[in-house]
């Protein structure tokens, strides 16, 4: 359990920020139980990458991020785009392949985007993308240093999902990978080059143990993902990924060097993922053992714990989550079938 | 008009967009006090400074990446790969990631990069820096190909290919960087000028076969048409200019005129440029062909490195010439 008095956040996060936050890791969880009964029951067709059990990372990341920050994300998306503000409706549409979905259904669930919030959106290609995060980075710094001389600026935060204003000065970016993304080359060019223009940007790995059957350490060398950084002469820190506070402390310090010029952070977050790689698997490479004990460190229950969340409080969020899952697939089931295009007037902008 | 290196009008049409649009700026490895490996981005760093003429490290696929992920968020990035033969190092995030944001994401965003790249053979540089890959992006939905062969073209290209909303690969040709062309003076009546992509273009009229060519063999093509015209066959030439999305129409009206079809391309003949351009002449002309559509292209080798067995690799006027004669003598 996180005791509540350890976290300075704790303190600064009001009761009403803190149980918002905790609502959006109990929306990523419940909205992906409720996927893989409806892709086990070939309700939705195709497969799909379940973010569950990883809550506490996207949720802290982007709790510190406003719409004019950017992230990328990976094929295990869905966490990361509710996180940064998109509408559940819109991405259950998405994975139903109706027309109302943000990418219209011609991208699914690897490939959704949601501009308005600042999310560029999942990406089918493993660590695909590093380098797209780094040139939204490069645009930010371009723009920055246009328009003050100096790369800083004002403004006011607009997730809804988050309470608070965040002062900032410069906008910044995120990009999420796993572990398994981490042995790519886009890693290292993209960690080099952010380094290199020190580009206002985070690199967020979650080390979730697997990717799909190949284990760290099968695949990776060096004592750690975040050891890496140093090679590049910028931070990096390994994070308990299930402590949302852990999170939030690590990434405050990160994003205030990339908001404040001083470049580039790589944070590994310790985290797992609770279902299978994708919806086929069925975890064979791994012990029920080993879930068991990533189970009793629950990001979720451990953040119920440190706020000292009644359990009648919990199930009235709950319900109200779950009520918030119902009409998300109420909607995707009633939204129309999309259209088939005349594909050379839609290919170009 | 003046004459101006094939390189220099590129280099203008750079330099008048990054003055026109701030969002406009050049990356790429070695590009800013060196110019480029062929000096074609000389003097911008001068005017237009390091941030906006940006030295990369050697990454092809990240550089790629970056301007990508620039482009969505509403800059215009330039992307300059040395030799074409490097972009392969950058498919994934020209194939899966330029050419399918805009489509995928329901057409959220929007990807304006340019991705210049010298292409061709003729310099004695070997394998790995002689190839014409442009097919390979042909076959990719959501890119722009452009491949322009004079100067005028090539200014007046590279603007529009800068102002489209799309991911533009941009075919440039190492023997043509040193050849010059006629450029209306930048503050000359139609000094602003733009050429349209999309657009090929009859730079020969004829009447007895029609050639197709694109980029170094356009020049090629036309010096064929030239020798041939004084044997008394007479040729409409095709400068393609823009390879995706091709301009059957202009293709369809020469051939179905002159009722003969001769493609050349600089790339290997095997599903290479001159394949597809076969394919739709037959498809959309049939009924109008006098003769079999033929090809002149590379053949299907690395491109060597001795001058010797370069030159009997790669097309030129000459063998285009014994082509045209052949295929008119059979038939006639
Ligand atoms: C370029 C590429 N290679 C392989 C794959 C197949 N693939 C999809 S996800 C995955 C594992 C990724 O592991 P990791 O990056 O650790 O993320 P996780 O699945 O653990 O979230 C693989 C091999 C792919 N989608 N793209």
């Amino acid at each position: 359990m996180h005791p509540a008095s350890s976290s300075p956040d704790s303190a600064t996060l009001s009761p009403q920020e803190l149980s918002i936050h905790l609502r959006t890791m109990l929306l990523i969880r419940r909205f992906e139980e409720r996927l893989d009964e409806l892709f086990a029951s070939g309700v939705i067709k195709g497969t799909s990458h379940l973010y569950a059990g990883q809550e506490a990372v996207a949720t802290g990341v982007c709790s510190l991020l406003s719409h004019d920050d950017y992230i990328t994300s990976t094929h295990r998306g869905h966490g990361h785009f509710l996180a940064k503000g998109g509408s559940a409706p819109a991405l259950m549409a998405e994975l139903f392949g109706k027309a109302t979905g943000p990418s219209k259904g011609r991208g699914g669930s690897q490939h959704v985007a949601d501009y308005a919030v600042g999310f560029l959106g999942s990406n089918g290609i493993t660590a695909g993308g590093l380098p797209i995060a780094t040139g939204a980075a490069l645009a930010v710094q371009m723009r920055q240093q246009r328009e003050t001389g100096n790369g800083k600026r004002e403004t006011g935060n607009t997730n809804p999902r988050l309470p608070t204003s965040i002062p900032q000065q410069t906008a910044c970016v995120a990009s999420f990978f796993g572990e398994g993304g981490a042995n790519q080359g886009t890693f290292h060019e993209s960690l080099n080059m952010a380094a290199v223009w020190k580009l206002p940007i985070l690199f967020i790995c979650e080390n979730n143990l697997y990717a799909m059957s190949t284990r760290l350490d099968e695949a990776s060398s060096g004592p750690t993902i975040a050891a890496r950084a140093a090679g590049y002469g910028i931070q990096g820190a390994v994070v308990d990924g299930t402590d949302f506070f852990a999170v939030r402390a690590a990434v405050e310090k990160a994003v205030e060097r990339a908001r404040c010029g001083d470049g580039p952070t790589l944070l590994e977050m310790h985290t797992y993922r609770y279902y299978g790689h994708s919806k086929s698997d069925k975890r064979e490479y791994r012990t029920r053992a080993e879930e068991d004990d990533w189970r009793t460190r629950d990001c979720i229950e451990k953040l119920c714990a440190a706020i000292g969340l009644e359990a009648a409080d919990f199930e009235a969020m709950d319900a109200e989550v779950m009520r918030e899952v119902d009409e998300a697939v109420a909607f995707a089931q009633s939204s129309a079938e999309p259209e088939v295009e005349d594909w050379e007037s839609v290919i170009y902008a | 008009m003046r004459e101006i290196y094939y390189s220099w009008a590129l280099r203008e049409a750079m330099a008048e967009e990054m003055e026109r649009d701030p969002n406009v700026f050049v990356l790429g490895e070695d590009i800013a006090e060196y110019g480029g490996a062929f000096k074609v981005t000389q003097g911008l760093v001068e005017k237009f400074g390091r941030a906006r003429v940006r030295n990369t490290p050697i990454s092809e696929n990240t550089i790629c990446g970056v301007g990508v992920g620039a482009a969505i968020v509403g800059m215009r990035p330039i992307v300059d790969i040395m030799f074409q033969d490097f972009i392969t190092l950058a498919m994934d995030q020209i194939v899966n990631h330029a050419a399918k944001f805009h489509y995928m994401y329901g057409g959220q965003c929007r990807v304006p990069v340019v991705f210049r790249t010298p292409a061709g053979g003729g310099r004695c540089y070997g394998p790995t820096h002689s190839q014409s890959l442009e097919a390979w992006f042909m076959h990719v939905p959501g890119l722009k190909v452009v491949a322009p062969a004079t100067a005028y073209d090539a200014k007046g290209l590279l603007k529009s290919a800068i102002r489209d909303d799309n991911p533009v690969i941009f075919v440039e040709s190492k023997l043509l960087y040193g050849i010059k062309g006629q450029v209306p003076e930048p503050d000359a009546d139609g000094g602003d000028y733009t050429v349209p992509i999309g657009e090929a273009k009859v730079t020969r009229e004829g009447e007895h076969l029609t050639i197709i060519a694109y980029s170094r063999m356009t020049g090629e093509a036309e010096r064929a048409a030239d020798a041939l015209a004084q044997n008394g066959i007479t040729c409409d030439v095709v400068d393609l200019r823009t390879l995706a999305p091709l301009d059957a129409d202009t293709i369809a009206a020469s051939v179905e005129k002159t009722g003969r079809a001769l493609i050349v391309c600089e790339d290997c003949k095997t599903a290479g440029v001159s394949a597809e351009i076969m394919a739709r002449v037959t498809e959309e002309c049939f009924d109008f062909l006098q003769a079999p559509p033929r090809r002149v292209a590379a053949a299907d080798t690395p491109v060597p490195c001795a001058d010797t067995l370069e030159k009997a690799a790669l097309p030129d006027a000459q063998n285009i010439i014994d082509a045209a004669t052949a295929l008119i003598q059979q038939y006639s």
